[in-house]
């Protein structure tokens, strides 16, 4: 029965017996090679490829440069100004909101209504619920060629259905008025499954005795639902609302197979812009003065939300 | 209370209310869904005057061509590669990180946990051109490792706060009962911490593993060769190929959503618990 170091490596060696003799306190010693040897490998990665990345996108976001050789040529805040100065810029900013409001004034509700309809137990409401949060895990990439197919002005569904009709079909991603709509619903279908399955697992965790209080004091079940059940789920309402807001400034995957931000730009989001003007052109002050712009949204939005709807939980 | 008493009648309106609009919404989600699937055993001319309904000649060629192509395994093979490196990786960091945060109590623990969780708050696209001369200066491009990396940096803040959570219900007692035994922290960690945590383990595995899996900008970024690129970007070449035959496109998405929707269906639990997790308790 050997008194055991800590530290030695024995982390791999498969040795299962607990030295019962070897009586030890917990002390510093263990502890502190726990420390040492635990916390940096996750802290070396964060700080190497999350952090410092953002500090360096802020450093290169003064520079005319392409991304080969060292930056040389400083021009300040002049990136800052074209983005400002690009129209398709304002446009991308536009369609986050657009894709923001969609899904606040349809998804939400849907993935509510649906919540509401399938927490309750009956034949087939576990099957519907996994038929609907299916798309969520469906790859972007895929979920946006399915749509490109179903969107195809010749073989697609969409023009399949205008036929019947006698009309001439549209290309509805090749034409600026409709690209943007068009993602808009490919945004809903993949993702109300996600907000629903929120909403269920909030319902699940509800007070039962609350609900069965107000139908015993005579309420009815929409006014249950309306004064019981729906302020018992605002703060879930309010982190589906923050996941909508957040991934709408995330969204890329879903853009590129169908329009990639065309015709026009019409249809780009933040992402979608910093790639086709930034990244796939290596422009990289420029790409860089966007992201900047874009996690300066970001965490904004994050603190501010935090601070004035979430601060409670 | 008439309104409890009616709900027990098979004519009650609201009953035939809810079930036409679930019936509406599986209409919107399946038909693409099925059309994709079906699209891919009919040949272009039939698809195009009948895209929606069964297949009147089953080509099952297209499938095959796609099954028996060197292509389609090397993409999937690709895909597995980089998600088992991130998985794996994202694992063993993570649930050490964790574990120190959970059991060791150190002066800047709080503030060292709160850093980390930073990366919850801004997406990997924002920092992505820096991060992509990073992973150059490092030589690491065009690597599975150069993907990998930055996807288990980003994977590792929900990770922690998931593992954490779950590793710090364990007893104390039980820690505390095996040192007084002789058992040094690590040891714990390995044969007492890991094994009692299997649940949430595979819950961060399963959504790690997704979210890799269906990856796009990061390998679109980091890899040039083709023959490295993992599903997402191989599905987008051949589109790019065979532009306008869609059937031939229908069963390439077909058979590169079939892993995806196998996984979901073994593994459902652990994944609705764990995209929906962080949310919930977050």
């Amino acid at each position: 029965m050997e008194p055991r170091i800590a530290s030695s490596p024995a982390m791999g060696v498969a040795e299962t017996s607990f030295s019962p003799l070897a009586v030890r306190g917990p002390s510093w010693d263990g502890r502190f090679t726990v420390l040492i040897l635990f916390l940096p490998p996750a802290l070396l990665l964060f700080t190497l490829f999350v952090v410092l990345p953002i500090g360096e996108a802020a450093w290169y976001s003064a520079f005319n440069w392409n991304g080969f050789g060292r930056p040389a040529n400083w021009i300040g805040f002049d990136n800052y100004r074209f983005v400002l100065e690009t129209r398709a810029f304002w446009l991308a900013l536009r369609n986050n909101g657009l894709i923001i409001a969609v899904s606040l004034a349809i998804q939400l509700p849907l993935a509510l209504t649906l919540a509401l309809m399938l927490a309750e137990r009956f034949r087939g409401a576990v099957a519907l619920r996994m038929l609907f949060f299916m798309p969520y895990i469906l790859a972007e990439i895929a979920t946006g060629l399915i749509f490109s197919f179903v969107y195809d002005g010749d073989y697609g569904l969409v023009a399949s259905i205008w036929r019947t009709f006698g009309a001439e079909p549209p290309h509805l991603l090749a034409s600026t008025d409709t690209a943007m709509l068009a993602v808009l619903i490919v945004i809903v279908w993949k993702y109300f499954g996600f907000h629903m399955m929120l909403f269920i697992a909030a319902l699940q965790g509800l007070d039962k005795s609350l609900i069965e209080a107000a139908r015993i004091d005579g309420a009815t079940r929409s006014q249950t639902l309306r004064h019981v059940v729906i302020p018992l789920l605002y703060p879930t309402i309010r982190l589906s609302v923050f996941f909508a807001i957040v991934g709408s400034l995330q969204l890329f995957d879903l853009v590129m197979p169908l329009t990639r931000g065309g015709p026009a730009d019409s249809s780009n989001t933040m992402v979608s812009f910093l790639y086709n003007n930034g990244i796939s052109r290596m422009r990289v002050g420029y790409g860089s003065a966007i992201g900047v712009i874009l996690f300066a949204i970001c965490v904004t939005f994050a603190f501010t939300y935090k601070r004035w709807f979430m601060r409670d939980e | 209370m008439s309104n409890a008493e009616t709900t027990r009648t098979p004519f009650d309106p609201a009953v035939l209310f809810k079930a036409s609009f679930l019936a509406v919404v599986a209409i919107f989600v399946l038909v693409p869904l099925l059309a994709t699937l079906l699209g891919g055993f009919k040949s272009l001319g039939e698809l195009r005057v009948n895209p929606f309904g069964l297949p009147r000649h089953w080509e099952w060629q297209n499938y095959a061509d796609i099954l028996f192509s060197a292509r389609y395994w090397q993409l999937l093979r690709n895909s597995l590669i980089i998600s088992t490196l991130t998985v794996t990786l994202t694992l063993i960091v993570a649930s050490m990180a964790a574990f120190t945060f959970a059991h060791i109590k150190f002066y800047g623990s709080s503030m060292l946990l709160s850093y980390l969780t930073l990366g919850l708050l801004f997406p990997a696209a924002t920092a992505v051109l820096p991060l992509f001369i990073k992973v150059r200066d490092l030589g690491l491009l065009d690597t599975y490792l150069g993907v990998a990396l930055p996807q288990v940096a980003f994977s590792l803040a929900m990770s922690v706060l998931l593992l954490r959570r779950f590793f710090k219900d364990i007893p104390y007692e039980l820690l505390e009962a095996a040192l007084v035994d002789g058992c040094s922290y690590i040891k714990f960690f390995r044969y007492v911490t890991l094994p009692l945590s299997r649940p949430i383990l595979a819950t961060v595995g399963t959504i790690t593993f997704v979210n890799s899996w269906n990856a796009y900008l990061l390998p679109l970024v980091m890899l040039n060769t083709d023959a490295l690129y993992p599903w997402p970007l191989g599905i987008m070449v051949y589109q790019g190929e065979y532009s306008s035959e869609w059937h031939l496109i229908l069963a390439f998405i077909t058979l590169t959503i079939l892993p995806t929707i196998i996984l979901f269906l073994l593994a459902q639990k652990h994944i609705v618990a764990g995209l929906t997790a962080g949310a919930v308790k977050g």
